[in-house]
Parts: structure tokens; C-alpha cells; sequence
């Protein structure tokens, strides 16, 4: 009778908490993105492919599938601790021995520029305009810096000039102020 | 010529972390030579033993973390936590007690976890309950006062307890606990603790000699010196005036319901406010910044949780007083509730509005 | 229980949260006249001085502007012009060190006065005829802009279309040292009650509320006569306590009411002006007198004479200090702005701008420099002063720690920098200057943020199109393959078969010419090699073609040709042009002429004429020089390098280079010669002559590899480049017509087939197993397919 009684008592609670347990988990259900699209916003959408992926997308599906991590220089240090803290795996060092260079944005020389449309098939975001035999040029608020257009000119006009600083963009490094000396 | 860059503002009010800590220190001066004259010289022994041992650690374990020794040795926390130790401790307790103590709050409790500012738990106190736990007996060992020692201690007396265990004229310090009806007097909140589990009443107890008038003898003079040291705290701005007064409310409210309640078998919120070290923590010990919670509101609901902890401690747990553990637990919820004390920014509706 | 409006009208005054008492230290510049700065050398008046857009240059060097005169003209509504603030010439325009914590160079007009002070013809607007448009206009063109500190355009916060229960007069002036808007308020108090009038008529407020305050009696006695006659206007003594003059902190002061955090104030029906801004506007409308000028308290004890100073827009700071006595010590801290939230200034030749309000040079125990930064010990004092109630503290630990969800979570974009915590810090934590940073740091990566999400939209939308493109084509081909079904016999047939034709033909005369020609051993091998290059090119081709139909492929539009005559006609030169090549090849001297001919006459165009005909000429040459030196490895070698019309170039060179070298005294000199000729003919164009440069940079660029191949050409390469460009080139002019419609990836898409055609046929060429029989094999089996 008593083992009964624990059993019945037992499996009354097991029912309870069972039943609570699944009512919590229908309505406090968190609606949360794909990893997929977790990653791919992560990632900092240059389209470079320097990761080996054409293009973010496929690099965060191939995360999701269990890739590295670390193959993605323009994001640098930030974004793989980004990935790390998300998929809960440790940081890894950038794959690539390069450092995160300063963010630079392609240039065409348009004198030099013979109009061949190499550039504008290599960029991943359409941001260089030009057609045929008519001079190029890049819009510079949309390149992405990714450097995929600097290979393919067979004139070597196009060059990666760092962005400028602006007062809008200053980040208060004060230190960096050359003071003039006078007298 | 060159010109300098700095960044704005350019103005300062000159009130450094320095004379804060000198401000705390200075103000419990008063509480400092009460104590001395009502329970003896050992207080400045131990002070001086203190100090000098987290001068030492400090300047120790800042040269092995390789920081710049002087500015912070001279930022005075170090001594602020020496003083209060010292203070908290019994006068006359063997002098490895307080070295160790400071040693443990300087390097375990402060250095650490970062160095001030970082500290989760107050020193003095962390140090205090490690002293209590590992160290019992010697930790309460408190003479009565001066009125009724049985033999009156010389400062150097104090010297040779501290440091021999024996006074001059070779008496031991349980020796000289024993009242001259030859039983040994503790301090007045232990006495009535003992007294009314013994089964006598609350004024049967208050009749003995060790309660003096009604908070026990020299306590409450001592308590009234450090909250006159406060209030000077307060007035410099040096602390806020919300964790003091919450941590009395704290004690008075639950005191004054249950004496109320109890006639006779509670002691009375003005016992519990002016004996054992009530405002000395209150108003030295609580308002510690680093391990304080930095919001009004927060500094509210701190205090009262101290004074809450004490009183349930006092009268219902296995120790005398509490004001150790009391902000020690307190120190824990801090983070908890500095994240939910937040204060509603310029321009934003408050939390409950939102949802 | 009164209403708020009631409230206020009574006086009754609120509190904020926190604020500070620092020396206020104004009693040295508050009670002298304001002095007039002699005029500089020189103006440097920055084309940016207030928050917003730059406006159009409208000046040159060299010209002659007259005092007041615009620099540049507004062309939107975030751009308030600059004005030449005396008359002179304009030296020039260039980069100059900026009135900007930053210090960044910012392009500057640089303006050399003459003396003679010279006005411009004034125009003052009668305010009661005047429509509403025509005042704001005039505030805009007149240049004015916030003068409290922030510079945002006036007139956009004058022309509120939103409802305005108030409209905020700010005199508070709460920063220490700060004695401008006192001085103004005591020399001019009816200019900027006029000013404030205009305001109204614009705005149209319940009631306006000055705001001073308590500790300027002066300033206060003269707007309060000066506002006597007004009955909504009432002038308020605030407390002195720091930041009272921050726009949202006086708005609490005044009304009670908080600007919600993001908002503006106009959103709960409030506008403030600067007293300044009020003076400058009565200045602009009553006198047509521009922001060329304004109040600067000069001040500091290194100064001999601190006082307020009227100067002009544009004067370099050092102007202003030597006109004050400077006497700078070591290491001297020169202040734009007040001590609380001004910066330093690396440079005195750094100019007055329309926000600045005071240049502050303290000697060292003045305003001592900041010791050591410690730790922070929590004690709470700054969260105590802050006058937006945040927690600086929290905020400095997610700052060191640069979290950016939780700084926002902690509202770190509410802080209005006014200095407060800092002030009070007691370890000397430059509390602002690391919300600054977090601050910088947050929007930049709010920045990237946003623009890796345009640029994963372009990229998307760029993969959409092409993918889109792709089906398009694929639908058209399946179509058309559809349709040949039907039409072959009548259409498609006949391309073939005049392609079928002319092979025949050519074949039938290279096998008459071959008979005819001397049965040397060498030359019947050769002739061996070419029909089964002939053969090869000719499968190649084929194979192009069945790749185009293949859904796959992006050679479709060469298959499309076959609806559209002109491209199929082009195709066909092809074609031809490369069956010429063969033919060339056994008879150079004959078939050169006779096969251009076809091509010209086919192509209706005389430009892809001449471009298929410098295509025929490069290969015929090529070709003859395979035959007549047997130098097949190479030339086959240089097949497959066509693929890249750089390396085409390199490839064409480097065979003639070879032919040159090896037969020059043969026939074939005779072929090539006329070629060269020909070809040297062409770039008569720059546009060509261009594109020659451009190939040989190219050329340089490749020429790691062929290094000692490169040393033997001639300057005539250059020659054979162009028309290896051309040859390039002639895929895209030729389809043109048909593609008009389309985008250049299309055409490029073509060319790019056309090479990977190329390719497949040198890969052919070098397996060198495929008999004539084989071939033919093919052929037919080709042909059944098409039928």
C-alpha cells in the first residue's frame, strides 16, 4: 500500500510538472532566426570570398555545418568572437596571417581606364558603374573594400585608398592631435 | 612652446579618492578614543598593528601586480580597511590576529579580485568572519569596560596583551574577563542572548551590571561617537545619507514590532541601535563604496536588507552580532540589486511603462 | 489644482537631477564693455560652421567680395551659407585646421581684408509685410545658426509646422567663465527682444520664457524692461547649478516636461533659442545684416585683460589672445568653449566660428591638470550629478569593457557630455572622454552595420539578376530550339549551309593549291596539320554551338544569331575568318585577298568589317607562320592563351617574333608585311591608340613569364597588339546589335564563351589523336543533330 501510495504520489508530481513544463515551453517560446541567418548577419557582408565561399551566405551556411570559424579576415577579431559567443565554440585566431587592414574602399584611375568591364563583373555588390568601352568609376558608399575588382583589371587602375578620416567619423583619439609647436 | 590637448572638462572639484578615504578615517577618530577609554588601550595597539601590516601587503602585492605603488598606497582605502578591522576586533586579541585579518582583506578579499574597485565583498568584514570562523575564541574575547576590568590596564599593559597574551603584571586576558563575582562577563548583547535563553527575563538580564543603564556600559558612548563621526560623513558628503539610515530603519522597525509585541521578552529598538557596533556599521562599514550598491534606491533596499539580517541574526542566530555577516550577504545581492534599481533615465519612460 | 500653464505663469520653477556648483569665475568679463577686435590679416571662415551640409562655393579666388556678401549659397535645407565678414579679396581656398575637438583639416575660405569695410547693398524686410516664407528665407540666407553651441540651422527649428506651446529664450549661460550671452543681454536687450518678436511671428507660442540665470542681475534687469510691454513673455532666474543650460535640462527647469529620450524638443510643442541666435535674427531681418560677427568671452588668467570681444567670423584665435594680453606659460592649455565642455585647441590660427562663445587660455593652478586616472571605487558621486540620471559608473565599466548592447541598454546616448561626472570623479576618471569614444565606436558600428546590410541586399539583388538572367535565357533557348525544329530547313539550314559551302570551296581550292604547289615533304605534312586544325576548329565551333543550345552555357547569344541576321552574319565571318585561317595557311598570298573579300561584303558595317578583318588577318598570320616555319608546338601553345586577349597579344607577338626570326626571307615576310601595314594603319584613332598603351601596360604586367620571348619583339608588336585587340574586341562589336538591349555582363558573358570555345579547341590541338576520319564522323553526326 505504501509503495503504492510513493508510486501514485510520484507519478501525480511527474504529470504536474510534465504537464507545466510543456505549457511553459508553448508560451514562453522564444522565436528566434535560423543559425543560418544568426550567422549571416554576423558575418560583415563584404562578399570578398576570401573565406573560399562566394559570398557571405555560403560561408555561414558552411559554418552552420560545422566550418571554421575564423576564415573571415574583414571581419577580423570582432567577428570571430562574434561566431564563438553564438555557436559557443572557443575563439580561434583570424585563419589568415593577415591582420585586419584599415578599411579602404577601391578607386578606379578613370584616365587609365580602358572601359573593359572586368571590374564591374567582379564586384560582388554592383558598386562600380560603367559600360563598354566607356570609362568606370565606384561608388565609393558601397564598396565593400573586398579588393575583388583590383585583380581583374588588366590595366591596373584601380587602386584600394584607405577612407579618409572626418570629423563625423573621428573617434576622439585624442593622442593622435599633432600639436604645433610654436617658437 | 607647445599646447597642451586634454579633454573637457577642464575643471575638477579637487575632491580626490584620497581625501575620501581620509574623511572616513578622520571621522571614526571620535568613536577610536571613546573606544579607548571605555575598553582600553589594546584598540590603538591593534590600530597600529593593522595599519602597518596593509600598508605592507598592499605595497607587496601592487609591486608583484606591477602597478604604480605610490598613488594607490596613497589613496588611502588600504587604511581605511586597517582602521575598521582593528576597530571591529577585540582590544585586546594577540597580535598574529589582527595581522592575519589585515593580510587576509588586503590581499585575499581587495588585491585579488583587482584592487579597489573591484573588490566584490567588503574587506574589513570578509576578513572579520574569516577571523570569527577560524578563530572563535580569541575573537570574542572582549573585556568589559574599564568600570568593570577587576585590574586597570596601562597602555603598556595593552602593549604586553597584544603581544604576550599576558598584561604587565602577568595576568591572562581570561583571567581578567572574570567579573569580581568571579564568572566571566561578555559583552552586552552576548550577556542577554545567554541571559534569555537561560530563562530570565529581559529585565531581569538588564539588571546586571554589564548593561550599565540600558545598552550596556560604554557602549553606548562608543556607539554615540561613531554616529556623531557619521553624521560628519554625511554632512561632508563623503557618504550618502540612504544606506545609514536604511540599515537603522532596518533594525529599528523589525526591533520596535517584536518589543512592542513581546513587552519583556524583546530587547528595545534603542538597545539594538546603541549597542554592539550598530553605528559604526552603519555608518563606517555599510556605506563601504566599492561594495555598496550605487543607486538611490538601491542604496535603500541595501541598507534594509543589512539592518533586516542583523536583527533575525542577532536574535535568532548563533551569533552575538552580525553586522559581518549581515553585509557580507548583502554585498552579494548588490549586482542583483543595482540591475533592478536602475534609476529612469532623462526622457525615458520608467520600466513598467514600457511593457 | 493649477494647470501647468498656470504653473508656469505663476513662476514656479522645477529641478533636475544632479547638476554641480563649480566656481563660476565670471565676474572678470561680465562687467566690461565688449571691445572691438581691430580687424585681422587674415580670415579663415570654414565653408561648415554649423551642424548640417556645407553650401555651394559661389566664390573664386581672386575676387573682390564686399562686408557681408555670401561665400557660399544654401542649395538644401541643412545648409546655411558663410559670408565674407569685411570686405577684401579672396586669397584662396584650402585646408586649414578646424574648430573641432578633432582638429581635422576642413577646407576654409580664406579671406585677405582691404580696410574699407565695404557693405553690400542692405535689404531689411519689413516684418509686418513680410509673408512667413520670406523671413525664414532670410534667416536661412543670412547664415544663422544655433549659437549656444550645437549649430543646428535656425531656420528649420523656426519654420516648426508642429503646434509651439513655448518658446524657450536659453540666456542661462551656466558654463563657468562664460560671459558672452550676459554681455550681449546687457548692451542689447530690445535688439533681441525684437529678435524674439520675429521668433513669435513665426512660431506663434502660448507664452515665451526666458531663462537666466540668478546670479546676472544686470542682464536680467534689461531683458525684464525690455520684455515690459510683452505681456507672454516672462523672464525666469534659474539657479545658478551647471549644466542649467543644457536644452533639456531647461526645459525640465521651466515646464516640467522631459524631451523623450530620441526626440526632439518641438515633438511636445517646445522650441529654444539661444539669445544669441535671437539677436543674430533680429540683425538678419531688421538690418539685413548676416551672421558675420559675434560675442567672445576672452578669458583666463594668463590674459592681461580678459574681456568680451565682438569678433569677426573667420579670426584666428591667436588675434583675439594678443588682443587680451596673452602671456602663454609652458605647457598652456588654450580652451574653444568653456572649461566644463570646451576643448583644446593644438593650433591659435584656428578661427572664430559661428558656435564658438569663449576662448579660455587658465594658467596650471587656474584649472589644474588632471592627476593620475585610479580606480573606480563606485562611490556613486557622479551617478549622484548626473543631470540625465544614468549611472556613469556602469557606464565606464561597459565602456572599458566595449559592450555595446549593454552601454545602450544603459542609455549611454542620453548623455549629453556635459562633464558633470567628471567633475566630480573622485579618481579623476575622464569619465566623458571614454563615453566619447564608446559613443564613436557605437556609430561607426551601427555604420558598418548598415552597410553590410545594403550590401548584402546589393548582393542578393545582383545574384537575383543574374540568376534571373540566366533563366531567361535558358526560357529563350528552349524556345528558339522549339522554333528551329520547325524553321530549320528554311532559316537555320541555310547558315549552315553557306557555311558548309565556303568550307567546301576553301577545301577544294587548299587541295587544288596543295596539288599545284611544290610535293615538298615538309609542306604535305603541314598541309596534314592544317586540315586536321581545320577539322578541329571547325568541330570546335560545332561544339559551341551544341554547348549555346546546352541550358547551361552563356554562348547563347552566338546561337541566337542564328534568328537574327546581322549577328548570324557576324558569326559566319567568324567563321569564315577562321576557315581563312587555314586556307592562309596553303596559300597565303592568293586566298589572303580573296577570302577578306566575302567578309566585307557580308557585313554590312564597314567597322565590324575591318574588325573581322584584322581577326582573319591575325589568325591567316598566325597560321602562316605555323606552315611555312613548322613551328606548330608554339603556335598551338598559344591557342589556349587566347582565352585572355593580354596573353593573345603576348602569343601573336611572340609567333611573329618567331616567324620574323626564322624565315624572314621567304614569302610569308611578304604576308605579314602587308599586315603590319594594315594593322599599323588602324590606331589612327586616339581612342585606339589608347587602348594599344593600355595593352602594352598590360603586356608589362604579364611579362614576368615570357621574359626571354618579350626581349625578341619588335616595336611592331605594338602594331600586331592593336589588332590582337581588336580581335578581342570583335566578339562584343559584333553581337552589339543584337544585345542592344542588354547589359554589359551579358556581352561579356559571350566573350567569355567564345574564349572557353577557344580553349576546348586548343585543348584538342594538343591531344593531336583525332584523324580526319573522326572528324568527318562528327560532322555528320553534327549535321543529323541540326537537321
Amino acid at each position: 500500500m505504501t509503495l503504492l501510495n510513493a508510486l501514485l504520489a510520484l507519478g501525480t508530481l511527474a504529470l504536474i510538472f510534465g504537464a507545466l513544463l510543456g505549457y511553459a515551453a508553448i508560451r514562453f517560446k522564444v522565436e528566434s532566426d535560423p543559425l543560418v541567418e544568426q550567422i549571416d548577419d554576423i558575418l560583415p557582408q563584404t562578399q570578398c570570398g576570401q573565406c573560399g565561399y562566394p559570398g557571405c551566405r555560403p560561408y555561414a551556411e558552411a559554418i552552420a555545418n560545422g566550418d571554421d570559424i575564423n576564415k573571415c579576415p574583414p571581419g577580423g577579431e570582432a567577428t570571430i568572437k562574434k561566431l564563438a559567443e553564438l555557436l559557443g565554440v572557443e575563439p580561434k585566431p583570424l585563419n589568415a596571417a593577415q591582420e585586419v587592414a584599415i578599411k579602404r574602399v577601391a578607386f578606379i584611375r578613370e584616365d587609365e581606364c580602358i572601359g573593359c568591364t572586368k571590374c564591374i563583373q567582379a564586384c560582388p555588390v554592383d558598386a562600380i558603374v560603367g559600360a563598354s568601352k566607356q570609362m568606370h568609376t565606384v561608388i565609393a558608399d558601397e564598396c565593400t573594400g573586398c579588393d575583388l575588382c583590383v585583380e581583374p583589371c588588366p590595366v591596373d587602375c584601380i587602386d584600394m585608398i584607405p577612407v579618409a578620416d572626418s570629423v563625423e567619423r573621428w573617434k576622439w583619439d585624442l593622442q593622435a592631435i599633432p600639436v604645433k609647436m610654436v617658437e | 612652446m607647445s599646447f597642451k590637448i586634454a579633454s573637457s572638462p577642464h575643471h575638477h572639484n579637487q575632491r580626490t579618492t584620497s581625501s575620501l578615504m581620509q574623511w572616513v578615517a578622520l571621522a571614526a577618530l571620535p568613536g577610536i578614543a571613546v573606544q579607548a577609554v571605555f575598553f582600553g588601550y589594546g584598540v590603538l595597539v591593534q590600530l597600529l598593528l593593522a595599519i602597518c601590516t596593509a600598508w605592507l601587503c598592499e605595497a607587496l602585492i601592487l609591486r608583484l601586480r606591477q602597478k604604480a605603488v605610490l598613488p594607490r598606497l596613497l589613496d588611502h582605502s588600504a587604511l581605511v580597511t586597517a582602521v575598521l578591522l582593528a576597530i571591529a576586533i577585540p582590544p585586546y586579541a594577540p597580535w598574529w590576529l589582527i595581522v592575519i585579518g589585515t593580510a587576509f582583506a588586503i590581499v585575499m578579499v581587495k588585491q585579488l579580485y583587482g584592487g579597489l574597485g573591484n573588490n566584490l565583498f567588503n574587506p574589513a568584514m570578509a576578513a572579520y568572519v574569516m577571523l570569527l570562523i577560524s578563530f572563535p575564541v580569541q575573537m570574542t574575547q572582549w573585556l568589559p569596560s574599564v568600570s568593570l576590568q577587576p585590574v586597570a590596564l596601562s597602555p603598556l599593559d595593552a602593549f604586553c596583551m597584544v603581544f604576550t597574551e599576558y598584561s604587565c603584571s602577568g595576568f591572562s586576558l581570561s583571567q581578567l574577563q572574570q567579573g569580581i563575582d568571579g564568572s566571566t562577563q561578555a559583552t552586552p548583547l552576548d550577556s542577554l542572548r545567554q541571559d534569555l535563553a537561560a530563562g530570565m527575563t529581559l529585565a531581569e538580564s538588564l539588571q546586571r551590571p554589564v548593561f550599565y543603564s540600558f545598552a550596556g556600559a560604554g557602549w553606548l558612548w562608543v556607539n554615540l561617537a561613531y554616529l556623531l563621526g557619521g553624521l560628519l560623513l554625511i554632512q561632508q558628503k563623503v557618504i550618502s545619507w540612504r544606506i545609514p539610515a536604511a540599515v537603522l530603519a532596518g533594525l529599528a522597525v523589525p526591533s520596535l514590532l517584536f518589543w512592542l509585541g513581546s513587552a519583556g521578552a524583546s530587547p528595545s529598538p534603542l538597545f539594538h541601535l546603541f549597542s554592539g557596533a550598530t553605528m559604526l556599521a552603519a555608518f563606517f562599514i555599510a556605506t563601504d563604496p566599492v561594495s555598496a550598491s550605487t543607486t538611490d534606491k538601491g542604496r535603500l533596499w541595501y541598507g534594509a536588507l543589512i539592518g533586516l539580517l542583523v536583527y533575525l541574526i542577532r536574535s535568532y542566530g548563533g551569533y552575538p552580532d552580525a553586522f559581518a555577516f549581515a553585509v557580507l550577504l548583502a554585498n552579494m545581492s548588490v549586482p542583483l540589486i543595482d540591475y533592478y534599481t536602475r534609476p529612469r533615465t532623462y526622457g525615458h519612460k520608467a520600466k513598467r511603462d514600457l511593457k | 489644482m493649477p494647470t501647468l500653464f498656470q504653473q508656469i505663469q505663476a513662476g514656479t520653477l522645477w529641478d533636475f537631477h544632479g547638476g554641480i556648483h563649480p566656481p563660476v569665475r565670471k565676474s572678470q568679463t561680465s562687467s566690461k564693455p565688449v571691445a572691438q577686435l581691430p580687424l585681422p590679416d587674415r580670415l579663415y571662415l570654414p565653408l561648415r560652421q554649423h551642424i548640417g551640409v556645407a553650401g555651394r562655393l559661389i566664390v573664386a579666388v581672386g575676387q573682390r567680395v564686399l562686408k557681408g556678401e555670401a561665400l557660399t549659397s544654401a542649395d538644401n535645407s541643412m545648409a546655411v551659407p558663410v559670408h565674407a565678414p569685411t570686405s577684401g579679396v579672396i586669397h584662396s581656398i584650402s585646408q586649414h585646421t578646424s574648430a573641432h575637438p578633432s582638429a581635422l583639416p576642413e577646407p576654409v575660405i580664406v579671406l585677405v581684408p582691404d580696410g574699407k569695410d565695404e557693405w553690400r547693398e542692405r535689404r531689411p524686410l519689413n516684418i509686418a509685410t513680410s509673408s512667413r516664407h520670406q523671413i525664414l528665407e532670410r534667416i536661412q540666407d543670412s547664415g544663422i545658426a544655433g549659437m549656444g553651441g550645437a549649430g543646428f540651422p535656425t531656420h528649420l527649428k523656426a519654420g516648426m509646422q508642429q503646434p509651439v506651446d513655448y518658446l524657450i529664450i536659453n540666456a542661462v549661460e551656466c558654463e563657468p567663465y562664460i560671459s558672452a550671452d550676459d554681455a550681449l543681454m546687457q548692451e542689447a536687450p530690445t535688439t533681441i527682444v525684437k529678435g524674439i518678436d520675429i521668433l513669435c511671428q513665426l512660431l506663434n507660442p502660448k507664452a515665451v520664457l526666458i531663462g537666466i540665470e540668478a546670479d546676472k542681475p544686470i542682464a536680467i534687469a534689461a531683458l525684464k524692461a525690455a520684455c515690459s510691454q510683452r505681456e507672454h513673455y516672462y523672464v525666469r532666474e534659474v539657479p545658478v547649478k551647471y549644466p542649467s543650460g543644457g536644452e533639456k535640462q531647461l526645459i525640465q527647469l521651466l515646464t516640467n516636461k522631459e524631451v523623450p529620450a530620441g526626440r526632439r524638443p518641438a515633438d511636445i510643442g517646445i522650441v529654444m533659442q539661444n539669445v544669441g541666435t535671437a539677436f543674430a535674427i533680429a540683425q538678419a531681418v531688421l538690418d539685413d545684416q548676416p551672421l558675420i560677427s559675434r560675442i567672445v568671452t576672452v578669458t583666463g588668467e594668463t590674459l592681461r585683460q580678459p574681456q568680451n570681444v565682438l569678433a569677426l567670423l573667420g579670426t584666428p584665435v591667436s588675434s583675439l589672445l594678443d588682443f587680451c594680453g596673452f602671456q602663454s606659460e609652458a605647457q598652456q592649455k588654450v580652451i574653444m568653449g568653456g572649461p566644463m565642455m570646451g576643448f583644446t585647441l593644438p593650433d591659435l590660427a584656428v578661427p572664430i566660428v559661428k558656435t564658438t562663445n569663449c576662448i579660455l587660455a587658465p594658467t596650471r593652478d587656474e584649472l589644474p591638470d588632471n592627476g593620475p586616472e585610479l580606480d573606480c571605487i563606485r562611490c556613486g558621486q557622479c551617478a549622484d550629478a548626473c543631470p540625465a540620471t544614468l549611472l556613469p559608473q556602469q557606464l565606464l565599466w561597459y565602456s572599458k569593457a566595449r559592450d555595446p548592447a549593454k552601454l545602450q541598454e544603459y542609455n549611454l546616448f542620453d548623455c549629453i557630455e556635459c562633464g558633470a561626472c567628471a567633475y566630480v570623479c573622485p579618481s579623476e576618471i575622464p569619465l566623458v572622454q571614454y563615453y566619447r569614444v564608446a559613443k564613436a565606436e557605437i556609430r561607426e558600428q551601427q555604420r558598418e552595420a548598415l552597410k553590410a546590410e545594403q550590401a548584402k541586399a546589393r548582393f542578393e539583388a545582383r545574384n537575383a539578376r543574374l540568376e534571373q538572367e540566366k533563366q531567361q535565357r535558358l526560357a529563350r533557348n528552349q524556345q528558339l530550339a522549339a522554333a528551329r525544329q520547325q524553321t530549320q530547313p528554311n532559316q537555320n539550314q541555310t547558315v549552315a549551309e553557306a557555311l558548309a559551302r565556303v568550307k567546301a570551296q576553301q577545301a577544294e581550292k587548299a587541295a587544288l593549291q596543295a596539288t599545284d604547289s611544290a610535293k615538298d615533304h615538309q609542306q604535305i605534312l603541314a598541309e596534314r596539320e592544317l586540315k586536321k586544325q581545320q577539322a578541329r576548329e571547325y568541330q570546335a565551333q560545332k561544339q559551341a554551338t551544341a554547348a549555346a543550345s546546352a541550358a547551361d552555357s552563356t554562348l547563347a547569344s552566338t546561337s541566337d544569331s542564328s534568328v537574327d541576321s546581322k549577328a548570324a552574319a557576324v558569326a559566319a565571318a567568324i567563321a569564315r575568318a577562321k576557315a581563312r585561317q587555314a586556307d592562309a595557311a596553303s596559300s597565303p598570298t592568293v586566298e589572303q585577298t580573296t577570302a577578306a573579300e566575302p567578309t566585307t561584303q557580308d557585313t554590312a558595317d564597314p567597322r565590324k568589317a575591318a574588325v573581322a578583318a584584322a581577326l582573319a588577318r591575325a589568325k591567316a598570320r598566325q597560321a602562316g607562320q605555323t606552315n611555312s616555319t613548322m613551328a606548330e608546338p608554339s603556335a598551338i601553345a598559344a591557342e589556349p592563351e587566347q582565352q585572355d586577349p593580354r596573353k593573345a597579344a603576348i602569343a601573336a607577338a611572340l609567333a611573329r617574333a618567331k616567324a620574323k626570326q626564322s624565315v624572314t626571307a621567304t614569302v610569308e615576310t611578304t604576308v605579314t608585311e602587308p599586315v603590319a601595314a594594315d594593322a599599323a594603319a588602324m590606331p589612327e584613332d586616339p581612342r585606339k591608340a589608347a587602348i594599344a598603351a593600355a595593352l602594352a601596360r598590360a603586356k608589362a604586367k604579364q611579362s614576368a613569364a615570357p621574359a626571354q620571348e618579350t626581349a625578341i619583339v619588335e616595336p611592331a608588336a605594338a602594331d600586331i597588339a592593336v589588332t590582337t585587340a581588336q580581335q578581342s574586341l570583335a566578339p562584343d562589336t559584333g553581337i552589339q546589335p543584337d544585345t542592344a538591349g542588354n547589359d554589359d555582363p551579358r556581352k561579356a558573358a559571350v566573350a567569355a564563351a567564345l574564349a572557353r570555345a577557344k580553349a576546348r579547341k586548343a585543348q584538342q590541338s594538343t591531344e593531336h589523336q583525332t584523324t580526319e576520319q573522326q572528324l568527318s564522323e562528327q560532322r555528320d553526326s553534327e549535321e543529323s543533330k541540326t537537321e
